[in-house]
């Protein structure tokens, strides 16, 4: 396989103006990522972006985003309706040609547009056996929650204990919607919303976006001093139906991670949107004590649908860029009950 | 150096009006088990799969991949979900087919549909509200700009809608079968968005079409003849700014111009055998020979004047019925890529062009700015 790594990454800032739109958020979100690397939109050999319709209540709402991308003249391009994780992954195999070095990615999502998300992700399940149940994705998280507790041995105060941890990292994190110094007697003071799960336990949906910049070969070593390099990228999905699945594992993950070579990675950024998919995922993927997890608080600080898996990535990689890591990984997710899983190992090289 | 890329197994349902004896799963498995018996395999042979449909709203189903992991098989695999507005059919197989060239994965199933019997597709188009244009109120100007521009004669537009549908007469998955096709049953049909009458309108189709491709030694080894993708490519731009042209947009040009330089052509018109092009409204025929390359600007009518584009012609035409006798929309690309497969495979069966060595397969999307194309032959490149 050809070498590919992440050179840049960067997302918009949490406090934007009422009104703003995808594509308003990714200008300069774009231009940055590029940017940090001294380069522009003319560089880019293939754009990949993900993005969903029913965030917006809108079609084709990607098709607006070219304008953040700058089509002009036309590009090699494509899109997703899956997080940005899997546009990643599209681009990560077109720069397997190679006749692209410089790929942009990019994803954006308005989850928190004022729409309740759970009644929103009711129309991912089966339409004729499934979704007419109303059973959201919280309330499937909340059985999720159940079968995991009832397996690990752990409580309700053990997932109390993650997200106070998550928001406390969280604190450095400005791109985080939640952070700062809470205790574990303060969040199960509160009342659960379904089954086990609290209202902390669930990541808040916001809005929000993120680009990537990846270069192939030497072209990376110049433009970056320490590239992320991808040196393993995989992504699997379990059976759509719940009641076919043992829910306290993922068996998807699992396999991604394998395929990926997640084992020996010293920080893992996760996609997990509740507490306790923490418990899954750090399971699956065989990550040992030795392996910090979240430092950037992760996904049950803020959701920010779309753009989480992405900007999981771009936190692993920054790990590398930035913190002098040797093996970072970056976890994107999709569907109920982490139902789809991506797992992307980046690595630095002196 | 990338790996070579075989279609091996092509499946696709009869297109119609509304599939309401089967659910969406079970249209997309029926399309998808007929490709993996063609190319005479099981589901354990296939390593990952990348699906594609139009925006999530025309049936309701938000990334539907989710929900068709389990009828697709792909449990433990991978999946994925491309979304290029109307060139998706086309972008998804081009997204498969580099999985292949890559060497990500040796075996891949590709599959695109649309049962848009489910949803409203026409509320959908104008972003849930009611009373829009559509896709035929939308492109009607562009149709005028290139009549005029051109100076084609009236009848080109009806000329197409009866060419194709007599092609489809040949196409047993087409959906419209009018056996009395005529001019005058063009004209006569009612003005929906002028010029375009009823008839040089596509229909609204349910469908599903799927592929397997393969690598090099997949492809020696195939159960029946392979296409060889020679070239893969795609462009966009920008939808609508001062100074863009949206009858002959640049992003088409150089689509085919990179599809034709990795296939080695230089001159399509005769180094192509035929073509299956995304033509939803009849004029596009014309205005798509002239984007693509097969005639020069404003001479593209004459293609189809003079019969070049039938199935007689040097160089014809979606021999399948094309877009304007089935779309579902989703699947409408990667029909066409399918289609130009099957000839350059030999079993295109009624409607095959004898000795078909090289053909292009295309689609567009968006406000004509999505373009996605391949071009497949019979031998290896």
């Amino acid at each position: 396989m050809r070498d590919v790594a992440i050179v840049s990454f960067a997302q918009a800032p949490l406090d934007q103006p009422p009104g703003q739109t995808e594509t308003m958020m990714l200008i300069p979100t774009i231009t940055e990522a590029l940017g940090n690397v001294g380069l522009t939109r003319k560089d880019v050999g293939f754009t990949c972006s993900g993005s969903a319709d029913y965030l917006t209540g809108s079609t084709f709402t990607f098709v607006s985003m070219l304008e953040a991308a700058g089509a002009w003249p036309p590009i090699s391009e494509s899109h997703v309706e899956m997080d940005g994780a899997w546009a990643l992954f599209e681009a990560w195999v077109r720069c397997q040609h190679g006749d692209v070095d410089v790929a942009l990615v990019f994803s954006s999502g308005r989850a928190g547009l004022g729409h309740d998300l759970r009644e929103t992700l009711l129309f991912q399940f089966d339409p004729y056996y499934l979704a007419p149940l109303g059973a959201d994705y919280v309330s499937l998280a909340a059985l999720q929650a159940d079968a995991v507790l009832e397996r690990t041995g752990k409580t309700e105060r053990d997932l109390a204990e993650i997200v106070v941890e998550r928001r406390r990292a969280a604190k450095a994190n400005p791109y985080a919607t939640i952070s700062g110094d809470y205790t574990v007697d303060d969040l199960l003071a509160k009342d659960p919303v379904a089954g086990v799960l609290r209202e902390h336990d669930i990541g808040p949906p916001v809005d929000g976006a993120a680009a990537i910049v990846m270069v192939a070969g030497d072209r990376a070593r110049d433009l970056c001093d320490r590239p992320a390099w991808i040196s393993g990228l995989d992504h699997r999905v379990d059976p759509h139906y719940p009641g076919v699945r043992d829910l306290s594992v993922s068996p998807s993950a699992k396999l991604a991670g394998e395929k990926a070579g997640a084992a020996g990675v010293e920080v893992a950024e996760l996609a997990a949107v509740c507490s306790h998919e923490e418990l899954v995922l750090a399971d699956a993927l065989g990550l040992g004590a030795g392996c910090a997890i979240n430092p950037s608080g992760g996904a049950v600080v803020g959701n920010p649908m779309m753009v989480t898996g992405l900007a999981r990535i771009g936190e692993a990689a920054n790990q590398v860029m930035k913190n002098g890591k040797s093996k970072a990984l970056g976890h994107a997710s999709s569907g109920p009950c982490l139902q789809q899983n991506l797992v992307c190992v980046v690595e630095g090289r002196n | 150096m990338a790996e070579r890329c075989a279609v091996v197994g092509i499946g696709q349902t009869k297109l119609s009006k509304c599939r309401d004896d089967v659910s969406m799963a079970g249209m997309c498995r029926e399309a998808a088990q007929r490709a993996l018996d063609d190319a005479e395999m099981t589901w354990k042979h296939i390593d990952a799969v990348v699906i594609g449909t139009a925006p999530d709203i025309f049936e309701g189903v938000m990334m539907p991949e989710i929900y068709l992991a389990d009828a697709l098989g792909a449990a433990g695999k991978p999946i994925m979900r491309v979304h290029t507005a109307g060139s998706v059919g086309g972008s998804t197989a081009v997204v498969a087919s580099h999985l292949v060239q890559s060497r990500v994965h040796e075996r891949v199933l590709t599959l695109a549909f649309e049962k848009q019997s489910e949803g409203d597709t026409n509320f959908a188009f104008s972003s849930g509200r009611s009373g829009g244009v559509g896709a035929g109120g939308y492109f009607a100007p562009h149709i005028r700009a290139y009549i005029e521009r051109s100076g084609a004669p009236d009848y080109v537009g009806p000329m197409v809608a009866v060419k194709d549908r007599l092609n489809a007469l040949k196409n047993p998955y087409a959906h419209l079968q009018i056996p009395d096709i005529s001019i005058e049953m063009v004209l006569e049909s009612p003005m929906v968005w002028a010029p375009i009458h009823r008839l040089e309108s596509c229909p609204t189709s349910d469908g599903a079409v799927a592929m397997v491709l393969t690598n090099e030694a997949g492809g020696r080894r195939a159960a029946r003849p392979p296409a060889w993708v020679h070239g893969t490519a795609v462009r966009t731009e920008l939808g609508w700014f001062p100074g863009r042209d949206p009858v002959n947009p640049r992003a088409g040009q150089d689509c085919s111009a990179d599809v034709y330089q990795q296939a080695g052509i230089t001159n399509p018109r005769l180094e192509l055998d035929l073509a299956e092009i995304y033509v939803p409204f009849s004029w596009y025929e014309p205005m798509w020979m002239e984007n693509l390359g097969f005639a020069s600007e404003g001479e593209g009518w004459k293609l189809t004047e003079s019969g070049a584009t039938s199935m007689e012609g040097d160089i014809p035409v979606n021999c399948s019925g094309g877009v304007l006798s089935s779309n579902p929309i989703g699947a409408s690309g990667m029909l066409r890529f399918a289609e130009a497969a099957l000839q350059v495979r030999g079993l295109a069966g009624a409607h095959q062009i004898d000795g078909a060595r090289r053909a292009l397969g295309h689609a567009y999307g968006g406000a004509a700015q999505y373009f996605a194309m391949w071009v497949v032959g019979s031998q290896m490149l």
